[in-house]
């Protein structure tokens, strides 16, 4: 098989042949689902990122992928190691140029749609940085194990997106004084094939969805975004888990109650109201809805598993965020916790852009060594040692990243 | 077996999907050999992967439940004579280990004590 012919498939059939976690079925599949990969300037049909080969695939029906730690050392998320979370299967071939956003509701005056040149032309167009994570990254951590995809570390990153707020959206449509949240729908469809069964349909209330930060997403590291990231048109919010963020968006409601959406409801994207002890079983009424993600950082150099030599400094470095809240500090062990020093730590680019930090570790003895990470959010809030309190569907998973480290 | 579950697909309004799960099951499936593993592939593998089968662990409440969750919320249908079988599969093959608060780091993670350059 040659390097060609991996790409065409979108990913790597090479490396995920060697994680033994492919079979043929699988690659069927995958190769049907990620459209094989084309130029975008030819102004052809959108096409998936070949992702990188050491993405880690999670499920190819939906497509769920992961990116090793060290894959993230970058400020801006690339295209090819930004995780995919789909609850349904994309659509294929939207058209960009017939493409509508369409904005009614209980709460909206006048129901307006506007295509995407109308977006562009008729609202301010502004670029920012904005980190998505997963709810259910960390989950497989999680003890009794908690059901969905088991996600390790690698289910977060941080792209530029450039879009339009929403905000300047709504206020132009006219929403009503009772409006409560918002809705949205995208063009996905449900796994088991039935037209009528929405795959997930979330949103955020009226003060997140009003932050000049919400975007209506057309680009991506200044080009269009991916199909499998949202194309053409996606939601962006930051700080809260990814899955308020809606692709290949079509229609945002604004709802003059709590949205009711698919996945909004019963225990999915929640946690218990008030914690409770391992494998509780917990009633759909006292499960409330996950808001803010929490602080957390991801050691994304050296890789885990290098072998070092005694005498040298290893720089440590990767990103730490806080949901709605930003970092104020980041500690580095190298003693399982048992002393702690500061790392250096970059101001955010914009809101909600997770932040670099950088340490440097002198390798004063032979031996295996992990390497903790802890970041603490302005508010004084760190992230524990060991795995937070369980929760039914496994999620905010945010212990402090480890890596392991032979120094020779 | 294939005509009969492509007959279920219909039943449930599929027929887009068809042709995936009609890939799905004339490949191999990444389950555990086993027996049950037939079951399983064939009534797991019309809506999703069975890699998502693969990388779930609970015991035979837990696969019930989220059996019923399907149920409830994605229109798998009733599994009828199946369902025994496949949790009787599911139980043997993909319990939960007991790992308490926080378990090591995964070998992939690991540095080679052997000389040299690990990578």
């Amino acid at each position: 098989m040659t390097d060609k012919a991996d790409h065409s498939s979108g990913i790597s059939r090479r490396a995920l042949l060697n994680r033994g976690l492919a079979s043929a079925a699988m690659m069927a599949v995958t190769s049907a689902l990620v459209p094989a990969s084309g130029s975008r300037a030819s102004g052809g049909p959108p096409v998936a990122t070949p992702k990188h080969k050491e993405m880690r695939l999670l499920s190819d029906r939906p497509l769920n992928m992961e990116a090793p730690a060290h894959l993230l050392d970058t400020a801006v998320t690339e295209a090819d190691r930004l995780f995919v979370r789909n609850n349904g299967l994309m659509p294929v071939n939207p058209n960009s140029a017939s493409w509508e956003l369409l904005i009614d509701g209980e709460s909206v005056t006048s129901p307006t749609s506007f295509t995407l040149d109308q977006l562009r032309s008729a609202f301010e167009v502004i670029s920012l940085q904005i980190t998505l994570e997963c709810g259910g990254n960390g989950r497989s951590e999680f003890d009794p194990p908690a059901p969905g995809n088991q996600w390790t570390t690698g289910a977060v990153g941080c792209p530029k997106w450039t879009g339009v707020r929403l905000r300047d959206v709504l206020e132009k449509v006219g929403i009503r004084d009772d409006a409560v949240y918002i809705g949205y729908y995208g063009s996905d469809t449900h796994l088991s094939g039935d037209p009528n069964k929405v795959p997930i349909s979330r949103g955020v209330p009226m003060h997140k969805a009003l932050e000049p930060e919400t975007l209506l997403a057309f680009a991506m590291n200044d080009a269009p975004i991916p199909i499998e990231h949202g194309y053409p048109l996606r939601l962006v919010v930051g700080g809260w888990p990814g899955s308020v963020c809606g692709k290949w968006l079509e229609r945002i409601q604004v709802r003059n109650k709590v949205h009711d959406g698919p996945k909004m409801t019963g225990n999915a994207y929640r946690v218990p109201c008030e914690p409770v002890a391992r494998g509780s079983q917990v009633a759909d009424d006292a499960m409330c809805i996950i808001e803010s993600m929490p602080v957390k950082s991801l050691i994304t150099t050296p890789r885990s598993g290098m072998l070092c030599s005694v005498g040298d400094t290893l720089r440590v470095g990767g990103f730490a965020w806080a949901g709605d809240d930003a970092v104020d500090s980041v500690d580095i062990s190298a003693d399982f916790g048992v002393t702690w020093t500061r790392a250096a730590l970059e101001k955010p680019v914009n809101r909600f852009a997770w932040q670099r930090f950088n340490y440097a570790l002198p390798l004063k003895k032979t031996g295996y060594f992990e390497v903790w990470a802890k970041a603490t959010d302005q508010s004084g809030r760190s992230q524990p040692m060991v795995v937070p309190g369980w929760n039914p569907k496994g999620y905010l998973n945010n212990a402090c990243h480890r890596i392991a480290i032979q120094v020779v | 077996m294939r005509g009969r579950l492509s007959a279920l697909v219909m039943i449930l309004g599929g027929v887009a999907f068809l042709f995936g799960a009609a890939d799905a099951m004339s490949a191999e499936s990444p389950l555990i050999d086993g027996e049950g593993v037939q079951i399983v592939n064939a009534q797991c593998g019309v809506c999703h992967s069975l890699a998502l089968v693969a990388q779930n662990r609970a015991d035979r409440a837990g696969w019930r439940a989220l059996i019923r969750w399907m149920q409830d919320k994605h229109g798998l249908w009733p599994l009828g004579e199946f369902e025994a079988p496949i949790l009787d599969y599911l139980e043997t093959h993909y319990a939960p280990a007991a790992v308490g608060r926080r378990r090591p780091l995964a070998p992939a993670l690991m540095p080679e004590l052997s000389t040299g350059e690990k990578r």
